[in-house]
């Protein structure tokens, strides 16, 4: 077991150096990087903390949904698949219902102020 | 790079006497932006150089090229569109690479400060409607006078994303379901084949507190469905946060489109909802190609790096596109 602080914690630490300490005497591009690394480092740290939890019940859905086991990306892979095959599509019971889901999983690591997802979160 | 300008300048500009002022603005290795002012007894004028730097010559694939973008530039000036007047065209013995100078025009082209700024407030109800005339203008360009362009149709376009795509080798179930969604609706050649800008969209268009002053970077040109670009100024990804506001932000389809048929063209909404849907898939396609080049690159670029998981947000807008959920 390794100690603690948590990669989160320390991440979010050094995130916060650099937006609190150190972009307020930055100009020009480098501004514009050090924002883009510290929305990054941010971005880091919502995966480390909704990871896992996500991964999980979107395994069992892929399951469920496709009468299969595997790893999320070999799930992935037979879900990309037959969908390409026409074999299965929005009619697809639970189908839709999981590409929202995982889509929303998604967004909420990547882009949580994305205008589209806090719209549909609030559905 | 400013001593090269001053000799250029000289020997068309009657009366220039250098330049001052040159800044490079952007671009990546095989095109660059520059703006400098041409100094002149009767006042400096500004200028933007568009240029492939001598040895990279070669154009991508999709690119119309700069010698067709400044023919396109200079055919939209002359056909009274918001289109800066090309100035010259780079020849051998300006020692500049391929490319050609045009007039600067002033104006933003921040997204988010056209879309929140003061300044902006009194064009931005009028823009809807007056980026539909401007297309129609460019829609109506002679095709006869037009420099040799890629026919695209909608069919090759859907090839080339799946194509790319699949290059990726990362699994995308709702990539998949809109790639099936295009196939299936393809809606076959258009009535009339026009010239098609390809890239309408915030960050290529100039805009005053009056409204649209220019448009530009004209390489993804190419003739094809002109319900292309209507649906390409649509795509969720350009509208900034204003999502109720489908034309970049600023306003309806219904404008959009009136503004359109008032300078005498059609719409077909199907078609450009189509394109919307194509737009949306291309954007995000496009996203994961950023994330490629980020791994394969020399650069190492945290911005690329970092638009790859923007791939996302063209997911959650092809779903509300495919399958709406219900409030």
């Amino acid at each position: 077991m390794q100690d603690e602080p948590s990669p989160e914690e320390l991440i979010k630490a050094v995130a916060d150096f650099l937006r609190n300490d150190i972009a307020p005497q930055i100009g020009g591009h480098h501004a514009f990087k050090l924002r883009v690394s510290i929305n990054a480092l941010d971005l880091v740290a919502r995966q480390l903390k909704l990871e896992q939890g996500s991964d999980a019940a979107e395994a069992a859905r892929l399951s469920q949904i496709l009468g299969t086991q595997g790893s999320l990306g070999e799930l992935n892979k037979v879900l990309a698949d037959r969908i390409a095959k026409g074999e299965l599509d929005l009619q697809t019971p639970g189908l839709a219902r999981h590409l929202w889901q995982t889509t929303m999983e998604k967004l909420a690591v990547d882009q949580p102020n994305y205008a589209s997802y806090k719209r549909e979160l609030a559905k | 790079m400013q001593a090269l300008l001053g000799d250029c300048v000289a020997s068309w500009y009657p009366g220039a006497s250098g330049v001052t002022g040159a800044v490079r603005l952007s671009g990546g290795a095989s095109q660059e932006t520059w703006s400098f002012d041409i100094v002149h007894p009767d006042g400096n004028v500004g200028a933007i150089l568009r240029r492939a730097p001598q040895g990279y010559g070669a154009a991508p694939s999709r690119a119309a090229g700069l010698n067709a973008e400044a023919s396109l530039m200079q055919l939209a000036h002359e056909a009274g569109l918001p289109s800066p007047r090309v100035m010259h065209l780079l020849q051998p013995q300006d020692r500049l690479g391929t490319g050609f100078i045009m007039e600067r025009v002033d104006g933003e082209t921040i997204p988010r400060k056209i879309l929140r700024d003061e300044q902006f407030s009194q064009a931005r109800p009028l823009l809807a409607r007056q980026l539909g005339k401007v297309l129609a203008g460019i829609h109506g360009l002679p095709l006869a006078q037009l420099p040799v362009l890629r026919r695209m149709t909608a069919a090759k376009e859907i090839t080339e994303l799946e194509r790319d795509y699949r290059s990726f080798e990362w699994p995308r179930p709702v990539f998949e379901l809109a790639l099936r969604w295009l196939q299936e609706r393809d809606p076959g050649p258009p009535a009339e084949v026009t010239l098609v800008h390809g890239d309408f969209r915030h960050g290529n268009l100039i805009i005053g507190p009056d409204g649209v002053r220019a448009v530009l970077d004209w390489e993804l040109a190419h003739l094809g469905d002109p319900m292309e670009d209507l649906g390409w100024i649509c795509v969720n990804s350009w509208r900034f946060g204003e999502i109720d506001k489908p034309v970049g932000g600023f306003g309806s389809r219904e404008e959009l489109f009136a503004g359109y048929q008032a300078a005498g063209r059609r719409v077909d909404a199907d078609r450009v909802m189509f394109w919307e849907v194509m737009g949306t898939l291309r954007w995000g396609v496009m996203c994961c190609g950023m994330m490629q080049r980020f791994r394969t690159g020399p650069e190492h670029s945290i911005e690329r790096a970092m638009i790859g998981r923007r791939s996302s947000e063209t997911e959650i807008d092809l779903l509300r596109l495919l399958s709406p959920r219900q409030p």
